[in-house]
């Protein structure tokens, strides 16, 4: 099969879903000639027009509001947001309109759009420019929330995204978007709410999100040489959760650890592991072990950015532990 | 450009030697990312020079000042020294932020620059409140924010005018406009006036030549005298351009700007080379006195970054520190 990165795989998506609808457009800063800072939306105006690919003043809330109303009214926007750290911009927006319309109209208006945005450390971009904040808008329920770990999954989840009838929120790892997988040439849709079992195994369950999918699978092979063998499950989108995969898992294995690149407290992995808790307790032979991301605003120094991610190794010991029974509570 | 009003030599001279250290401290910054030493991308002041320094030579360190993305022209400015800058660059423990904030971050609070930011528009608020601060606690101190032409999609920076207007509080809006925000003209980002938006609070707005050092100076001692003896806030529009791209990595730019474009204001519209001209013209110093000024700078830098290159790191330890105050 012929592999595209990440970046090709979201414009091939956009591009199939701006051609098959005509009520599919986009809006953003410099998504226009400069396809985007990381070069993601490029080609896209010559094919679609500066109409449907709409280059937009830095004016976040406002141009996120505009799409919020034109989904109401008959438009299929996707909202380009250039780094995840700018939700905090068009939270209202969001959260307050975006999210509740549907119910609040006792399910007459819809909100079909899509915000895709990004998230993940390591690039030294600093606190500004490196949190990942899929957390906060899980947390608000009319939201859905998916996060792409790889070229394939990108393009299946974005088209999607775009064809559901509710807002979207669609988070790609910046550090991601050259990184090149198999892709089909032929259509593909990647329904939400479905785990993928990554790669099969006995003694320990890894759910890994976006980038720490890849995280996951390097610790497994960590773990394959000292004769552990993990399974690997990306949950895909966190809302709606395929809690049947994720709990089927657990139950096989015994043993679980939640990655996530989010911030460690009231996040993604305190969700996943406390319905582990809740709903595989009496299956399990560890306590289920959470690592996302320390909760520090991300520093820019290389010497410490680094430290605040889980990586390949730190998983491969926690998971280790876990399964060698060296895991104790404080008495 | 017109005979200096309140100036002495040796202010101007000062002006000339601090744009001088903007322009050498981002060429160096410029080399460390060719030859891959810095960490991350950096936003180059270079071309601007004349609009930190007009304004920053009107202040006291005892006013703030709030910067942007594109922020090491302001900190050099406001006072900042070559070493440290530069081990925040290079994410350093000796930097102005311990390494945590980096080129996007930079902050220098002993002489009043509050902090570079990294979204767009951040600062707006801050700068209002550090105005606010400054007439609550009874201290004369003024607050320049500058920020850029793409900043006025910002509502913020209109929430925050419009109190100020009501409260008049001692701020000056600095608005930069280089003609650019990120890979878009402006004239595709902002309907209208620039100017007017402001005046439509009732704030007093002015526009200035931006690559005119004394030009800027001029305008900036009356308005920070004025908004001193509460007269403020102000607006002002200076008209400049970057000479790199939108940062160090927008290597080809002829899609969104032509090369005529950038040659014109780099040959014709210098702000260094035009002052150092004027300054020679007017006897106020020799050519060769401009030629040791700027060599005796680059080696201050070239020294100052010699040894940032060599400085620790911040220990693990410092990872986990600063999240809360005590
Ligand atoms: C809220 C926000 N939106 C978008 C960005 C990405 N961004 C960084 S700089 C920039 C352009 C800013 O233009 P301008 O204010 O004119 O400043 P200049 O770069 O020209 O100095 C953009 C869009 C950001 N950092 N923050
Ligand atoms: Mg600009």
């Amino acid at each position: 099969m012929r592999e595209i990165s990440l970046s090709q795989a979201v414009n091939e998506a956009i591009a199939e879903e701006m051609r098959r609808d005509e009520t599919v457009f986009l809006l953003g800063e410099d998504v226009a000639e400069a396809g985007t800072p990381f070069k993601v939306l490029s080609g896209l105006v010559e094919e679609f027009g500066p109409q449907r690919i709409l280059d937009t003043p830095i004016s976040e809330p406002g141009f996120t509001g505009i799409a919020v109303g034109a989904a109401m009214t008959g438009l299929r926007p996707i909202v380009d947001l250039m780094f995840g750290d700018f939700i905090f911009l068009v939270m209202d927006q969001l959260c307050n309109q975006a999210a509740k319309t549907h119910y609040m109209s006792g399910g007459k208006l819809t909100v079909p759009m899509v915000l895709r945005t990004n998230l993940g450390a390591t690039r030294r971009s600093a606190a500004q420019h490196s949190q990942s904040l899929h957390a906060l808008v899980a947390h608000i329920p009319g939201l859905k929330v998916a996060l792409p770990s790889s070229a394939y999954e990108a393009k299946g989840l974005l088209k999607t995204a775009v064809r559901d009838n509710n807002p979207v929120v669609i988070f790609e790892d910046k550090l991601m978007y050259q990184d090149k997988a198999p892709v089909p040439e032929e259509e593909y849709l990647i329904p939400f709410g479905q785990a993928n079992i990554v790669r099969e195994g006995r003694d320990v369950t890894l759910i890994g999100t976006s980038s720490m999918v890849q995280v996951a699978e390097e610790a497994a092979d960590i773990l394959a040489g000292q004769n552990i063998s993990a399974e690997v499950v990306d949950p895909r989108t966190i809302v709606p959760l395929d809690e049947a995969t994720i709990l089927g898992s657990v139950k096989k294995t015994s043993r679980a650890v939640v990655i996530d690149e989010g911030h460690q407290s009231y996040g993604v992995t305190a969700e996943i592991a406390s319905r582990i808790a809740e709903k595989a307790f009496y299956h399990l032979d560890a306590p289920v072990q959470r690592m996302g991301a320390m909760d520090v605003p991300i520093p820019f120094s290389p010497a410490l950015e680094d430290l605040t991610v889980p990586t390949p190794q730190s998983v491969a010991e926690r998971a280790g532990a876990a399964v060698r029974g060296e895991l104790f509570h404080d008495a | 450009m017109k005979k200096a009003e309140n100036h002495n030599a040796e202010n101007l001279l000062r002006m000339y030697r601090q744009m001088v250290r903007i322009r050498t401290f981002e060429d160096i910054a410029n080399e460390l990312y060719l030859s891959a030493k810095m960490p991350g991308l950096t936003h180059m002041y270079s071309g601007q020079e004349a609009v930190a320094v007009g304004i920053c030579e009107a202040l006291d360190k005892t006013d703030h000042i709030t910067s942007t993305h594109r922020g090491h022209g302001h900190c050099v400015a406001k006072g900042a020294e070559f070493k440290e800058m530069f081990s925040e660059l290079l994410g350093k423990e000796e930097g102005y932020c311990r390494g945590k904030g980096g080129s996007m971050h930079i902050a220098d609070q002993d002489n009043g620059n509050l902090g570079a930011n990294a979204i767009v528009g951040g600062s707006a608020g801050i700068a209002t409140g550090a105005a606010l601060s400054a007439r609550r606690l009874g201290r004369d101190s003024v607050t320049v924010c500058f920020f850029g032409d793409g900043a006025m999609g910002q509502g913020l920076l209109y929430e925050v005018m419009n109190m100020a207007a009501l409260w008049k509080l001692p701020v000056i809006y600095a608005c930069e406009n280089n003609l650019y925000g990120e890979y878009t003209h402006m004239s595709e980002m902002a309907a209208g006036d620039l100017k007017a938006r402001a005046e439509a609070f009732g704030i007093e707005a002015f526009e200035v030549d931006g690559q005119d050092v004394l030009a800027v100076n001029r305008l900036a001692q009356q308005l920070v005298a004025r908004a001193r003896n509460h007269e403020g806030p102000f607006f002002v529009t200076l008209n400049t351009y970057r000479y790199h791209g939108h940062h160090v990595g927008d290597i080809n730019r002829t899609y969104y700007r032509s090369k005529e474009e950038e040659a014109h204001w780099k040959e014709n519209r210098d702000p260094i080379t035009n002052f150092g001209a004027w300054l020679i013209a007017e006897k106020i110093a020799g050519a060769d006195d401009l030629t040791s000024v700027r060599e005796t700078i680059r080696q201050e830098a070239d020294e100052a970054v010699e040894h940032a290159l060599g400085a620790a790191y911040p220990p693990a330890t410092d990872v986990g520190e600063h999240v809360y105050a005590d």
